[in-house]
């Protein structure tokens, strides 16, 4: 029986959950540069630690109401390094980390929308609500993506 | 990789780029023993080392160019382009052995036997028929000791293994030392040459002062003094706000240590130039050998020193250009004799700093780019329309060679000229944040300059802000920066809703940044903006910011690729506040603008035309003339003005009738007539159309050359039908067609009926009467040219008398800005057309040539009309 550790995080009313070696830390994303031009999911650019870290609004790739805070600074963001590129995905609420059984993932319901199903791995019921693992790489490629990886 | 093959690839690769050099050196200088020794020298420890490691296929190459290069150095021998050449090839050959090598770690099957056999050959002598062989060269294996050995070679009972090719057996060579009857020449030389070897060696120096780094290493070195120095900039920023503080002193000795760092490891990255330009004299010799070229590299600067990373980059344009100029610069000999230069044409690389960046000018003294020539091509590819062809500079007419897809190579050789040429090198230029720019002049040569940031990891920048938002913006691209709001001295003007600005003696186009980066604008029109004026490649445009902060070293961060694909930004950066801002792209801003650019250059050019051509009519009237070959070698032209259309025809649908060929063209039948040659059978045959009233006409010519403007001064010749004379187009002589001599051949309706045309109007007498001397001089040579005879007054008075002497005036063109047209009205019975040089009044204003040649046909009809009335 193999166990996986679960960071888990809020964004909007839902918890989702990313496997700990996946992220590399969690930062308030602060004094963020816009990009004109760019897509909606696209937050801004910022300084970490003399990085740029490219932030991508986690409400935004997934349909959801933007968020009601009115600045990025009092929300939060999970960092996650990507073929050298650093990216912060800005989520509402930090969670506990959960260690789950791998065997009692399910399957994405059918009905689930199709931009949610392009990036959730599979769901987990917990005992008060489901925990729905995210697919980080696709999190991050963009809506564009998603045709040519459900295509492939 | 096996670390000491590895180390082998390296080092060999090194030296052969150095032997390349040298060879190439030593082709042209034989006398000099340093640069053969040097060669010799390179070429043995790469044998050396082959042998060492264990790679008997690149041995036996070495070992064979060696003793061939052995030869050259005994004096035995003498040099000779082939003999280089085939050194050359076995250098080649070993760096294709050694390519196969890195890439499978071992050597590549086959066998060299030709190339040995050749190189043997060539140590025998065997390129050198008019020398004998000299004894030495005998203890080299004969020839015949290769034809005989299997793959194997043949067995060697002294050494006790299987010969290598070129390799000599012990009892051969023992045999061949015996045959040699003078040993005290032999030992003489090899004395000569080692103590000359030792020479060199110490000319070289210590090899401890420098070591071998991995490239990797300087990279991250590179990465962390940048991000130490954005560090250091942040704290600086820190140690402004606070008045005073115990850091101040230790945080500025930080600072300078800061600085001095940056530029050692940007030292460790700089290279100098030269190490590009290593392999262009072997490309130059190479090149004119292939173009029976006579060819001189000079190269200066080669110490001048860049980024690595920029040197890779420049590379291939670089190598590209060089044959460019190879192929099209220089002249063959024979064509630089005739343009009484000498011999030998010279292509020049330098290299030197300017203000942060470097330039590099590749130049030949050759026969400069044809304008005309480009123009041609230019139009024929599309690149450019016949309206821009003419009111094009000739300098933006050489820029044409940049545009995508332009090579104007007549005949496509394996040099250059596949027509991705000079574009790739522009595109490889603008990559790396240099531009390109050319000089021509015809007969000449050509210039072409290059200028290249000196790194690409740290850029100078000027920030401007739009809004909230700050830019960063290469101060490269940047020009200049002007002020402009109302109560400035610059204004933005627009047309039609297209911002513009008049700076010095031309209009700028304008773009805003938020407008190109799609900020939202509520701020309504702000009072007063900043331009920053940009020259990105031939397009200068000025962008409206809201400020412009500062300039600030930058270090350009790459964008994570989700961000990468959008054109207008090409990285970003962390300013000294810690905030991280987005470098622009002046390439992407400027293609937003190219549109909004093209119709204002448009509009500016045609103004420029116009007046071009005003100062033309000025000077004499100038004809557009269509130079066309027909019957003869020599370019023939006529008047482009005469011919309705050029079309080329399937000659197999022409048709013979008893009055000739007709051909059916546009759902009638054309006549056909040839222009001094023949009409073809088959083909295409090229047809001027002409058409006069409903009569259509094909004039069979044997190719269309070109176009040409120029003052058309004929000289009448009346020695051939059909030849109104010759006169100079383009400096050569050329015979003017008289078009209506071969059309009244094929259709003697239109002779007819040009004949009553030209009757009619040659006889009409044209008074015109102008105060301005400019004025006269423009229309009278206008007036002429449209068949009247013109004679000119320059006052009332002179006019008065013209008329007294000659009555028979038809037309009276007069200046009512100095005279009162019915002042003239009695003394002759001449039609009189008031002449203006405003638009306002209801004289026929002067500048347009249409509506006052109409006035003096209607005039002239009227009168004819009169005339016979009262008959």
């Amino acid at each position: 029986m193999s166990t996986q550790e679960f960071v888990t995080f809020r964004i909007c009313d839902q918890m989702f959950g990313v496997s700990v070696s996946e992220i590399h830390d969690v930062f308030r994303p602060s004094a963020m540069t816009p990009v004109p031009l760019s897509g909606p999911e696209i937050a801004g650019v910022l300084n970490l630690r003399g990085r740029i870290v490219t932030a991508i609004d986690a409400r935004s790739r997934l349909g959801l109401p933007i968020s009601t805070k009115s600045t990025t600074s009092q929300r939060l963001a999970i960092g996650v390094e990507r073929h050298g590129e650093s990216f912060g995905l800005i989520i509402d609420e930090i969670g506990e980390v959960v260690r789950l059984e791998e065997s009692e993932l399910e399957q994405n319901p059918v009905n689930l929308d199709a931009t949610w199903s392009s990036v959730s791995r599979g769901v987990y019921r917990l005992e008060d609500r489901l925990l729905v693992i995210m697919d980080v790489d696709r999190m991050l490629a963009g809506a564009g993506a998603e045709d040519t990886a459900a295509a492939a | 990789m096996d670390d000491l093959l590895s180390e082998f690839l390296t080092e060999t690769a090194e030296s052969l780029d150095v032997v390349d050099i040298e060879l190439v050196r030593f082709e042209s200088s034989p006398d000099d023993k340093a640069t053969l020794n040097n060669i010799f020298r390179l070429v043995h420890t790469i044998k050396g080392t082959c042998g060492f490691i264990g790679l008997p296929r690149l041995e036996s190459i070495a070992h064979a160019g060696e003793t061939l290069l052995g030869k050259f150095r005994d004096g035995a021998l003498d040099v000779t382009p082939e003999a280089v050449t085939l050194v050359l090839a076995s250098i080649d050959r070993i760096k294709s052995i050694l390519a196969h090598l890195s890439d499978t770690q071992a050597e590549p099957a086959g066998d060299d036997r030709d190339l040995i056999a050749q190189l043997e050959d060539a140590a025998e002598g065997g390129l050198q028929s008019k020398l004998p062989p000299p004894v030495v060269a005998k203890i080299e294996a004969p020839p015949a000791a290769i034809e005989q050995g299997d793959d194997n070679g043949r067995w060697d009972a002294d050494q006790g293994r299987y010969l290598r090719p070129g390799e000599v057996s012990l009892a051969e060579l023992e045999a061949a030392f015996r045959s040699v009857d003078g040993p005290e020449v032999r030992e003489a030389k090899p004395v000569a040459v080692a103590a000359a070897e030792h020479e060199e060696d110490r000319k070289a120096g210590p090899g401890a002062s420098t070591i071998r780094v991995n490239v990797d290493v300087l990279e991250s070195m590179m990465t962390m003094v940048s991000e130490l120095v954005l560090t250091r900039n942040q704290l600086m920023q820190m140690l402004r706000a606070t008045a005073d503080s115990q850091f101040k002193t230790p945080l500025q000795r930080l600072s300078g240590i800061t600085a001095e760092l940056q530029d050692c490891v940007m030292k460790t990255r700089m290279q100098p130039i030269g190490s590009a330009w290593k392999k262009l004299p072997r490309i130059v010799r190479d090149a004119g050998q292939d173009l029976t070229k006579k060819i001189d590299l000079v190269m200066e600067g080669e110490a001048t020193e860049l980024d690595r990373q920029v040197l890779e980059l420049i590379k291939d344009p670089l190598t590209h250009m060089i044959r460019n100029s190879c192929d099209h610069g220089v002249e063959t000999p024979a064509d630089r004799i005739a343009a009484g230069k000498g011999e030998t044409g010279t292509i020049k690389l330098r290299a030197y700093h300017e203000g942060g960046h470097i330039i590099i000018e590749v130049s030949d003294d050759g026969a400069g780019l044809k304008t005309d020539r480009i123009r041609a091509k230019a139009l024929e590819k599309n690149v450019i329309d016949a309206a821009e062809a003419m009111s094009m500079t000739d300098a933006q007419i050489h820029r044409l060679i940049f545009a995508p897809g332009f090579s104007t190579a007549a005949k496509v050789t394996n040099i250059s000229g596949r027509g991705v040429g000079m574009d790739v090198v522009k595109t490889n230029v603008e990559l790396i944040g240099g531009t390109i720019d050319l000089k021509s002049r015809q007969g000449a040569g050509t210039t072409f300059i290059i200028k290249i940031p000196l790194t690409l990891a740290i850029i100078s920048a000027l920030i401007v802000g739009v809004g909230e938002h700050r830019f960063a913006m290469p101060q490269l691209s940047v020009l200049e920066l002007v002020r402009a709001g109302k109560r400035c001295e610059h204004k933005i003007e627009t047309i039609n809703a297209t911002r513009v600005l008049r700076l010095r003696d031309r209009l700028l186009p304008l773009v805003a940044l938020s407008d190109v980066l799609n900020l939202i604008d509520d701020r309504g029109e702000p009072d007063h903006a900043c331009i920053v004026v940009m020259q990105v490649g031939d397009t200068r445009f000025g962008l409206i910011v809201d400020e412009v902060f500062d300039t600030e070293e930058i270090v350009v961060k790459p964008l994570a690729k989700r961000l990468g694909s959008m054109s207008e930004y090409s990285g970003a950066t962390i300013l000294g506040d810690g905030a991280v801002i987005m470098i622009l792209d002046p390439n992407g801003v400027a293609k937003s603008v190219s549109g909004a650019e093209r119709a204002i250059s448009r509009a500016a050019d045609e103004a420029a035309a116009a007046s071009a051509l005003a100062a033309a009519k000025a000077e004499g009237e100038r004809t557009s003339l269509l130079l066309f070959s027909a019957g003869s070698p020599e370019p023939r032209a006529c008047p482009l003005s005469l011919v309705t259309r050029l079309e080329e025809l399937d000659a197999s649908s022409f048709e013979v009738t008893s009055r000739g060929h007709v051909v059916q063209y546009r759902g009638r039948l054309m006549p056909l007539a040839a222009a001094g040659g023949s009409i073809r059978r088959e083909g295409k045959q090229p047809i001027l159309v002409f058409s006069q009233g409903d009569s259509v006409i094909g004039l069979a010519v044997d190719t269309i050359l070109d176009i040409v403007e120029d003052r058309l001064d004929i000289e009448l010749n009346d020695t051939a039908p059909g030849i109104l004379g010759t006169a100079v187009l383009k400096g050569r002589s050329t015979e003017i067609m008289d078009v209506g001599h071969y059309l009244g051949q094929a259709d003697p309706a239109w002779a007819a009926a040009a004949a009553q045309l030209e009757t009619r109007r040659a006889r009409k007498r044209v008074l015109l009467v102008d105060a301005h001397p400019f004025f006269r001089n423009m229309l009278a040579p206008m007036v002429t040219a449209a068949g009247y005879d013109v004679t000119v007054a320059a006052d009332l008075q002179e006019a008065r008398g013209r008329i007294a002497q000659d009555a028979a005036f038809d037309v009276v063109l007069a200046d009512t800005d100095i005279t009162d047209p019915d002042a003239l009205a009695g003394i002759s019975n001449a039609r009189i057309v008031p002449l203006s040089s405003r638009r306002d009044t209801e004289a026929v204003p002067k500048s347009d040539r249409h509506a006052l040649l109409d006035a003096i046909e209607r005039a002239v009809r009227h009168k004819d009309y009169a005339l016979g009335e009262a008959a």
